[in-house]
This record gives C-alpha cells, structure tokens and sequence, in this order.
C-alpha cells in the first residue's frame, strides 16, 4: 500500500443524479482534510436532467490539469456517456463501479482493461428512506480513498442545513451505505497524508469567483451585466459583493449597453467592469475602441469558450487571442492580460484593474471556461498592492488639456464636477484639448502617446511565468499553463530539463523581456488549444523564435493534458 | 388677440427697460450667432454685416441699461422677459440662414425683426397710461425707426441676388 | 415697493463654448444649443455640474458646443453611457442628447429599456425625420413617401411614434418641442430637467440641406391643447392620436427614479473571501 502522488475520481449520471454535487462535496471534503485539489465538470446541453460527469482530482500539491485517466469512476448510470469520450479515460489500472441497471457502459471502458464492480447504487437507494444514489457514490469513493465518513459529516450538515434534517439523516445513510458496500475493497489507493504543520489558510473557489473577488480588491465599484454562458457567475458573485463594498452592479439590456454603461460610469470617475464571452466580445468591441480612443480605464473579463459564433458555450478553447489583441477597427493597443490558474484570476484581474486605471485604458482579461468554472482547493492568494487609482487633474489652472502630452504618456483626468476642466471626451479623433481634428500631427501625436504609454510602462514581472531550465522552451499561456508545468516536471523525473514561458501580458508585447527569456533556448515547443494556432501565429508575428519550433494545438472542447504534452517533449530530440 | 401676444404684458417702467433689453440682447446673440456661423462656412461678406448688425443692437441694448440707471434690468429681465410663442417682436429667423446666403438676405432677414420691434413699441407708445412709459416707449420707437430706416437704405446698396444665387458648385460633404 | 430681485447665478452665454458649431447655417439644432444654454441658466446648475452625453449625428455634435463635461459617444449607445454615469454620480445632471437615427433605429432598443429602467436623467432627441450627417437617408420617423437614394419612392414603411413607445415603456416624462420655439422649449427642459426619472423630450428640429420641405414645420406646429396628464391611459390616447406636431409636456408620472444606494462600504474588504474558506 503505497502514498500516492495524486488520485482522480469521476462521478458519472444522467437526469439530476447528482454526479456534480457528489464531486463537489468530494472535494470539499477532502480540503477540509487538508488536500488540494481541482474539481472539472462536463455536462450534456440540456439545462436539467442531463448527463453529467465530476472530474475530482486531489493531491498534496496544487492541481491545475485534468489527469490523464481516472483511478476510480463511479456510473451511476452510462446514459449518453459516450458524449464524454476521453475525459473520461480510464487504464487497466482504473476501477470502474457500474450500476448494473444504469445500462452499458461504453466500450472504451471494457477495452481499456479496467476492473469493473457491479453495485446497485439505485436499488440501494431505494432501500433507504428518501435515498439518494449519489450519496452511495460519495461514500462509495470516500471509503475507497481512506477518508473518513466524520469528514463529510459535518459538511453534509452544512450544506443540506436549509433542506432540513430528514434530508440531511437521508444523505448520511446513503453515505455510510456506499462505505459499507465496499468495505472489503482495497485499491491500494491511498493519498499521502497531507502535510503536517501546514499553517497556509486554504480556499475553495471558481476561477470565475477568484476573478470577480480580484476585480473589487482591484477598486471596481461599478459592474454592468449581461449573462452569458460561462461568464454569468462573474456577475452575480459581484452583485452582492459590490454592494457590500458601496458599489452596485447594473443588468444592462444587451452587451452593447454593458460596455457603454461602463464606460460612462468609469468617465465618471468610478472603476468598472464587465465580464461575458466570445460572442459578447464580439458585440463589445467597437466600444472597446471609444474607450482605447478617449483613454477611458475599463475592464473587461472574457471567459473563453468554443466557438466561433456560439460554438460549444459549456466547453473551454484558447480562441479569442486575436480578436482581444486584434479586434478593435483602427490602430488602437489595449491591455490584455491571461490568468493561468484558478487562483491566478484574482492576481490578474486585480492586476488588470490596476493597470486599466493607471494607463487609462482597456483590460480585457482572458480566462477561459476551464479555469472560470472548475473548483479549485488553492492555497490562500497573498494580498498584493495593486489598487486602481488613475491621475486626476484636480487644480486647474488655465486652460485645461484632456490629453495633453506627458512624459509617460500618460494625462491627468479630470473627473465631472471638476471645475474649469470641462471637456467633451470623444472617439474621434482630437487634439490635446479633446478637439476633434483630422490634422495629421494630431493623429501621429495621440497614436503615439496612446501606444507609447503602454509600451513604456514597468510591468515588472508578472509579465510572464517563467520557469526552469533546459535549452528547450515550452510556451503556453492561460489555463494550458498547468498541463505545460506537470508536463515539465514529469520531464525533469525523466532527466529532461525543459523550461517554460507562459506570458500573462498578452498586449502589449514585450520584445526585450521574451528576448531574455529565450536567450539560450534552440528549441520552442508551442501548446496551446486553438485549431488556427492563434498564439503560434501571435508569438511569430511579435518575437523572434529560433529556428527550430514544433506546434501542439487542438481546438476544444478537450482540454490539453500534462501526458501528451511530456510525450511531445520525449519525443522531440534535441 | 394682440399680436404680441407672445410678449409679456407692460405694467411698470422696469417691465418696459426689461423686455426692451432682451429684445435688444436677443437680437445681438442672434446676429452674433448668425456671423458665427457664415465665419465657420467661409461666407466672409455676410461676417462683416451680420458682426455690424450685432454691434448696432449692442450699442443700444447698452443705452437701454444706461437710461434705466438703478434698476436692475438685467436681473428684472431674467425674471419676466421670456416670449411665449416663437422669438422675441424682433424675430429674425434663424432657420432662414443659407451658407451661400448674400448681403441682401441678411437684410430681408433683419427688416421684418426691425419693423416688428418698431411696432412694438408703437403698440406701447399707444396704449401706455403711465407717461414715464409713453415716454420712454417712444424713445425706443424712435430708435427702431432708425434702425428700420438703415436696412432700408442699406438694401439700397445691396442688389437682389441673382435666380441661381443658392446653386451648390460642390454636393454636402458627410463628416461621420 | 419692488421686491430686490437676484440675478440668476449663470448667463446661458455661460454655458457656450468656444467652439463654433459645424451645423449648416439654417440648422434648427441652432436654437436647440439656445435652448439648453437658457435652460442651464435658469437652473442655476453650475456647468461643471452638466454633463451632456451623445452618440453620432448632427444632433449629436452638441456637447461640444456647451461649456459642460461632454461625452461625444459612438452610433446609437449614448443612453448606456448617460446610465452608467448617473448611477454612479447621481450628483451630476446628465442630459442626453440624440437624433431620430442615432436614437429610434440602432439606438431603439437601448431607449426602451432606458425608459423602463428610470434613471433619473433627461433624453433630447433632436428629430428631423432624416440621416443628416450621411447625406440623406430615411430614418425611422421618415414619411413612408420620402423618395431617397437609399429607398427609391420611399421606404413604404409606417414611421416610429417615440413618443408613444416611450409611454409604453416607462418613461417618467413625456414632451414634444419645436427647435424654432427656443424659449417654450427651454422651459420645457427645465420641468424636464426637474422631473425625476427618466424624462423624454423630442425636438423637431428641421433639417435645412436635406428635408428643406421642413421650412414648414412653424406652420405646422401647435400647442397641444390639453395639460399634462399622470394618467398613462389618456396619455397614450392622446399621444396615440395626435398629428406628431403637437407641442407641450403631454405625459408626467410618478415612477419612483432608479437610483441605488452606493458609495458606503457595509463591511471590511477582508470579509468577501470568507465564504471560500475551507
């Protein structure tokens, strides 16, 4: 009976089983106990009663990728589970609990060698008064990873406090039925206890959460909403917080008026935000431009999905790079910034906000389903100083110059009621005053200052994650970040040393700074999921690569795992 | 129903200097406006002759504060002196402004204004029973007949423009 | 015995900027810049206190025009931007303004759910019936018979009522002005100005190069001959029936505005992660 590294469970069921809650209550659990972990949720399209299936993976260590095929899955029923196909992959090493009645398994299970129990979730749950298979399930797996049925006690208590006590009695019994059912089964699974002494407070969180939390730690204080899959928990995490913190957030009609309500709040002189998806992006941008234009701070979340057009809403891919780098119509540089990690949206989009306030400027933050909404147990993200605050002109002498020229590009803003410093801000194009012109000093001037100020602005070193040794040079970024750093250390158990670059500051570029960190690199490995190869063609396009670059792209809906990635680095002799 | 009934109703010597003012100060930002507007579309002769028209009313909405001495026109003005329907007595018709408009529009722009004040203060001088009013009216009168009389003799000077004056050498131009 | 009158704290001229407008000499927003200016003035409001937000038009150009803060924004999207703003600095007075394409066609929806929505702020729509700034093409208030190069012999296509979608859809306050009566239209801004909520001020404000027709509106319009109701039911029939030159403040409700509390912090920062603690 070995400690090991890290462990995965699925829960798999269709038609309000319950396979989401058992994961997320797996999880919880086990962060209680004082393991890390991510929790990874796939559904079919229906909005109830659809198949579902719970990804659980934990270890002592922070997890950021899916594994590569599952040590135990549970069915409570097969029903459409072939939609699922490789996220759901077992090995001859995998245990598989099928639900007799649940119909047939799928063939890959059979051919991939599993071992297969046959338990009768549903049938048990009938014995028991307002039973829910689900719950077997959790007990069923909680047994089998040596956590104890006290851990989930109190949880259950929590959590079901609101259906009453019958319901939470229900839970119990059907949990200690699914321990009893495999009493006498032993995997040999055992997660390495987690380590003692380990005094780092934990949390439980969304990327999608991270990023919202981030966004007022970051000043926002205005919030406008338009829901959309997979952004819209965003949203409503603020609507509520906000408040709490003497801001307010706004349902607008459509994203059109999203983005131009925060636009007006921010010329107002109030940080603001909004957050939606590809295709709400997409109605955005010309927005985007006015505020690149008149240099008027926003933020923008978008939590990429499949596309294009409405594409697979429930499912993440890398594919909105060009139109958050390239989208806007004219020459208009903008902030975009990429999380890579679930506990990474809160510094980022913390950080986005800073910045959008100090370069008066867009943000457009760059999450992606993957990371907005899977659960994550993280470590506690430190608090960092970046609060957004931009340079206002307060005492106006003579004749005040909007977007008068400065050193570091950057003009002091004069907020409404301000007086002597009216102005008219504007998206066409002006003079220093604000005047709209078609002069083409003026033109060059403003361009300049607009793209100077970005360009010239000390980042420091978030800019970019980079990491390790080696000659040759993983680059990724977002949430393919992860894979990429467990591909890289199983290398390095491998003798392969491979370091990793993964830029966090999308836009502007940073010729210098990626310069460095090649220096010495003859090999570029490029991973990323997007079928057009968006951030190859975006590195090319901006950097100088060395000669020798190998490409691994995929559109989704399949998140990129750390095994083929390592694979692809085995395979590539120097 | 008179036909000033757009005008507020005369009933003391400050009602008479208020509303005399603002015909007089709505008069100069009218013309004002108008020389604006022929600067900003290159119609140079109209500038000059709308910026004289705008001076000759300053000149004498100034005389009006002077004669008033301590009451406060401006203040009183602001108050009461607001016309009902359209513009002031002395209406000229902004939306009559072209860009290619000459000397000779400005004027028949400006004479109906000018005849409209006159009997305006006519209609005062008539029926006023108050003689501080009779006889201030009349001062006003007899300074709109002057200014009648100058659009008269200026459009003496100033031709009638030819059929083809409004004819466009280059179609409008779209800015956005 | 005369009481001392006040002069009021600002001049209209006090509310001009030094720019000139690029309007065609003729243009009826001329007296529309009139208006606001006399409208300010009486109010007394500080013009740093103002801030006049558009989208893209003629109409539009105005808050250059004015000594305000101005937001000159794009096509159709200014009501986002005056919502924005005035939920966040309801201590401002935020005025927009727009025209009939600019604010009926690709801004419609946005003024819809304005009206619904309540935030207490004053919509001017200047309406001239055509696209001005493009050169001349029909607009959603355009007669169906209005030849263009766009819609040869005319759209066919029955006009947009603002007025009576506005009631519909919530508006707090409800009037119809004419550019060429500057002063009954100042005043008319002023109760606008002062009703809370969302008030809706439409201007025929005739275009002088391209509806040179429009000459006739002073002929046409007419002071509506009824007071302004709170009833929505009599003003939509009034409003539903009326030529579309009747003049007046034909709708005045009692919609409580939308504005929510903000600015006062309720707990600690530290407080919002509590619930992700494990």
């Amino acid at each position: 009976m070995s400690d090991t590294q890290d462990l995965s469970i699925a829960f798999v069921g269709s038609g309000g089983a319950g396979a989401l809650t058992a994961g997320s209550l797996l999880l919880e659990a086990a962060g209680a106990a004082g393991w890390q972990g991510l929790l990874i949720r796939t559904v079919g399209p229906q909005i109830r009663g659809g198949e579902a299936a719970a990804v659980v993976r934990l270890a002592n260590r922070s997890i950021e990728s899916l594994p590569d095929h599952l040590d135990l899955l549970i069915a409570i029923d097969w029903l459409n589970v072939q939609r699922f196909g490789a996220e759901i992959e077992v090995g001859p090493q995998s245990l598989v609990i099928s639900d007799p009645r649940g119909g047939e398994p799928p063939k890959g299970i059979a051919s991939a060698g599993a071992h297969v129990i046959a338990i009768p979730l549903k049938e048990m749950a009938k014995a028991i008064p307002d039973g829910r298979p689900n719950m077997i399930a959790l007990g069923i797996a909680g047994k089998l990873l040596g956590l104890g049925e006290h851990e989930f006690s109190a949880l259950l208590e929590k959590r079901l406090i609101e259906k009453g006590q019958a319901a939470i009695d229900a839970s119990r019994s059907s949990l200690k039925a699914g321990y009893d059912a495999v009493r006498d089964v032993d995997l040999g699974l055992r997660l390495a206890p987690p380590k003692s002494g380990f005094t780092k407070k934990k949390w439980l969180v969304s990327g999608n959460e991270a990023a919202a939390l981030g966004a007022i730690r970051g000043g926002i204080r205005f919030a406008a909403a338009y829901p959309i899959t997979p952004a819209t928990e965003i949203l409503e995490w603020l609507a509520p917080n906000l408040v709490k913190v003497g801001g307010v957030l706004l349902q607008a009609e459509d994203e059109l008026a999203a983005i131009n309500m925060i636009i007006g709040a921010s010329y107002g002189g109030t940080p603001a935000l909004t957050a939606t998806s590809g295709p709400g992006l997409s109605l955005m941008i010309e927005a985007l431009g006015l505020a690149t234009a008149a240099e008027i701070p926003i933020v923008v979340i978008n939590v990429m999905r499949g596309g294009p057009s409405t594409g697979i809403p429930t499912k993440s891919e890398q594919a909105d790079l060009n139109i958050a780098v390239y989208g806007c119509h004219g020459d208009a540089p903008h902030l975009v910034l990429a999380p890579q990690s679930v506990g990474d949206c809160l510094f980022t989009t913390q950080w986005a906000a800073y910045l959008a306030e100090t370069l008066q400027t867009p943000a457009i933050v760059l999450s992606d389903q993957f990371i907005g909404q899977n659960r994550a147990i993280i470590e506690r993200p430190a608090d960092v100083a970046f609060i957004g605050q931009r340079i206002r002109a307060t005492n106006i002498t003579g004749e005040y110059k909007r977007y008068a020229l400065a050193a570091n590009g950057v003009s002091p803003m004069a907020i409404p009621g301000t007086r002597g410093a009216q102005y008219t801000a504007d998206g066409l194009t002006h003079t220093e005053r604000g005047i709209p012109t078609s002069s083409a000093l003026d033109h060059q001037i403003q361009l300049d200052k607009r793209r100077d100020k970005l360009e010239s602005f000390n980042y420091g070193d978030h800019w970019a994650s980079i990491e390790g040794t080696g000659d040759l040079a993983v680059i990724t970024w977002g949430s393919v970040t992860g894979a990429v750093r467990e591909a890289i250390a199983r290398s390095a158990k491998d003798g392969i040393n491979v370091s990793l670059i993964a830029p966090r500051l999308l836009s502007p570029t940073r010729p210098e700074q990626f310069a460095a960190a090649l220096h010495g690199k003859k090999r570029v490995l490029v991973v990323e999921q997007s079928h057009g190869a968006q951030f190859h063609h975006y590195l090319r396009a901006h950097y100088d690569l060395p000669a020798a670059v190998r490409v691994l792209n995929r559109p989704g809906p399949l998140p990129i795992r750390p095994g083929e990635i390592h694979r692809a680095i085995k395979e590539w002799r120097p | 129903m008179s036909q000033f009934a757009a005008v507020p109703k005369i009933t003391s010597l400050a009602d008479l200097f208020a509303v005399a003012y603002q015909i007089e100060s709505d008069a100069v930002e009218r013309y004002n406006v108008l020389a604006d507007q022929m600067e900003t579309h290159n119609n140079p002769e109209l500038v000059a002759v709308f910026r004289d028209l705008a001076r000759a009313e300053g000149i004498h909405r100034d005389e009006i504060l002077r004669l008033a001495g301590n009451i406060d026109v401006i203040a009183h003005a602001q108050r009461m002196a607001k016309w009902k329907r359209g513009e002031s007595p002395e209406e000229s018709d902004l939306s009559s402004a072209h860009y290619l408009m000459t000397p000779w529009h400005a004027l028949q722009l400006a004479l109906p204004g000018e005849e409209r004040a006159l009997a305006f203060f006519t209609s005062i001088v008539e029926s006023a029973t108050d003689p501080e009013i009779k006889r201030m009216a009349v001062e006003f009168m007899e300074e709109e007949t002057e200014h009648v009389n100058l659009v008269h003799r200026l459009l003496k000077k100033y031709p009638p423009p030819s059929e083809s004056w409004s004819q466009e050498f280059d179609p409008p131009v779209s800015q956005e | 015995m005369s009481t001392i009158e006040m002069r009021l704290a600002y001049k209209p001229a006090d509310y001009k900027s030094d720019i000139k407008p690029i309007w065609c000499p003729g243009c009826g927003d001329y007296h529309v810049l009139m208006s606001f200016t006399r409208a300010f003035a009486e109010l007394g409001l500080p013009p740093e206190q103002i801030v006049v937000v558009s989208g893209i038009g003629c109409s539009s150009r105005i808050p250059a025009y004015t000594n305000c803060y101005g937001f000159h924004g794009v096509h159709g999207r200014s009501l986002g931007i005056g919502a924005g703003l005035k939920v966040t600095r309801p201590d401002l007075t935020v005025v927009v303004a727009s025209g009939d394409g600019d604010g009926y066609s690709i801004g419609g929806n946005h003024f819809l759910h304005a009206c619904r929505r309540n935030v207490d702020m004053t919509y001017v729509v200047m309406d001239n019936h055509i696209y001005g700034m493009t050169k001349g093409q029909p607009s959603p208030t355009t007669e169906p018979e209005f030849d263009t190069a766009l819609s040869p012999g005319g759209t066919g296509l029955r006009p947009f009522h603002p007025l009576v979608i506005a009631l519909a859809s919530g508006a707090n306050f409800i009037a119809r002005c004419f550019s060429g009566e500057p002063n009954e239209t100042a005043s008319v801004l002023v109760e606008a100005i002062r009703h809370p909520g969302f008030s809706f001020v439409e201007i025929l404000s005739p275009c002088v190069t391209f509806r040179p027709d429009e000459k006739d509106w002073k002929n046409l319009v007419h002071q509506a001959p009824v007071v302004a109701t709170n009833d929505p039911a009599k003003a939509a029939r009034r409003i539903m029936t009326d030529d579309g030159f009747n003049l007046g403040i034909l709708y005045r409700g009692n919609r409580k505005p939308y504005q929510p509390e903000t600015g006062q912090a309720i707990v600690d920062l530290s407080e919002l992660e509590k619930e992700f603690e494990l």
